[in-house]
């Protein structure tokens, strides 16, 4: 391009470029845009918690495999994956601009989610009278009860949050000042909390059952 | 036009929500199923991972509607997984410890 075409074009090209940086990434909000930021953040952070775990469980011979009964985990499964679809129905109740409703489901998610981290406090509960703890492991390695700890404890930490966040973001929802795209990236991390579920069972749980 | 659709869609029936929360039940179904196999460490982990990708897959594209927005998909594919792969580099030196040093078993 010479430079006459530059001097002739240079309105038009100023404001395409203008355009190109004031227009939303992927054509995605902004909020929606850091929300997804943070959840590729977040699940570096679980991936590196779950690879530490699985480096020193293949490292440590006569690795323990404590757990007994499936029937907490698998109710705690059950929960926070009927907590996504209780989400879902809200986001779509909110995108109908059927306030009502979206809040409805938004508070029975959150009470799922009370649920899930009782069902998590229940089962801390139980390993902690058996003499484990973060530094102690009755049945072998410390490493064991550390790992499990802290990969649960950082979990049930991001269902708190959640918790919270849903409460908050739906109440300001119902009073009319926040609006259904922010109930929906609440949402998104609602639902990321619920994926890096599929990942913990399988791999702390599961993989350490008793047989 | 389509991004009508897709609006319509989205704020329309709940069928497919529903049909991907059950097949999310019935993989993480098969995962306990897995748990109770008679089979090594190794391939536990392999079948687990594989489920595990399938599902969070399944809730990655319409459980927050991935699917929807092919550049996003791709955006956050391709920096998840570089990161997550990036943190494998050191897995030789977990089976070192298991079997290469004088203490090992």
């Amino acid at each position: 391009m010479s430079q006459a075409d530059l001097s002739i074009h240079g309105q038009v090209s100023r404001t395409s470029a203008t355009e190109n940086m004031t227009a939303p990434t992927f054509s995605v909000p902004a909020k929606k845009m850091a929300m997804w930021l943070f959840i590729i953040a977040d699940s570096a952070t679980f991936a590196g918690c779950l690879v530490a775990y699985g480096f020193t469980r293949n490292a440590t011979p006569d690795w323990p495999r404590p757990f007994h009964s499936i029937t907490n985990v698998a109710a705690m499964t059950l929960i926070l994956l009927t907590s996504s679809l209780t989400m879902l129905l809200g986001i779509r109740s909110a995108q109908r601009a059927d306030k009502p409703g979206a809040f409805r489901w938004t508070m029975i998610t959150a009470v799922l989610g009370v649920l899930f981290a009782v069902l998590h406090l229940r089962e801390w509960m139980g390993m902690i009278s058996e003499g484990a703890t973060l530094f102690h492991n009755p049945w072998g390695t410390p490493l064991f009860s550390s790992l499990f700890f802290s990969i649960t404890g950082l979990h049930l930490l991001h269902v708190t949050g959640g918790v919270i966040a849903l409460i908050a973001v739906g109440v300001r929802y119902q009073g009319g000042r926040y609006k259904a795209d922010d109930l929906e990236i609440t949402g998104l991390y609602w639902h990321f909390v619920d994926l890096v579920w599929m990942f913990v069972v399988p791999f702390v749980y599961l993989m350490n059952l008793s047989h | 036009m389509a991004a009508a659709e897709a609006q319509a869609q989205k704020t329309g029936g709940i069928g497919k929500d529903v049909a991907v929360y059950v097949c999310l039940l019935v993989l993480a179904g098969i995962q306990f199923v897995i748990a109770y196999q008679d089979i090594s460490a190794s391939q536990m982990f392999v079948r687990m991972l594989s489920v595990a990708l399938i599902e969070g897959g399944l809730a990655l594209l319409f459980f927050m509607d991935l699917s929807e927005n092919r550049g996003l998909m791709w955006f956050v594919l391709i920096f998840t997984v570089a990161v997550i792969l990036g943190m494998q580099y050191g897995w030789t030196d977990s089976f070192r410890l298991i079997d290469g040093v004088p203490w090992a078993k």
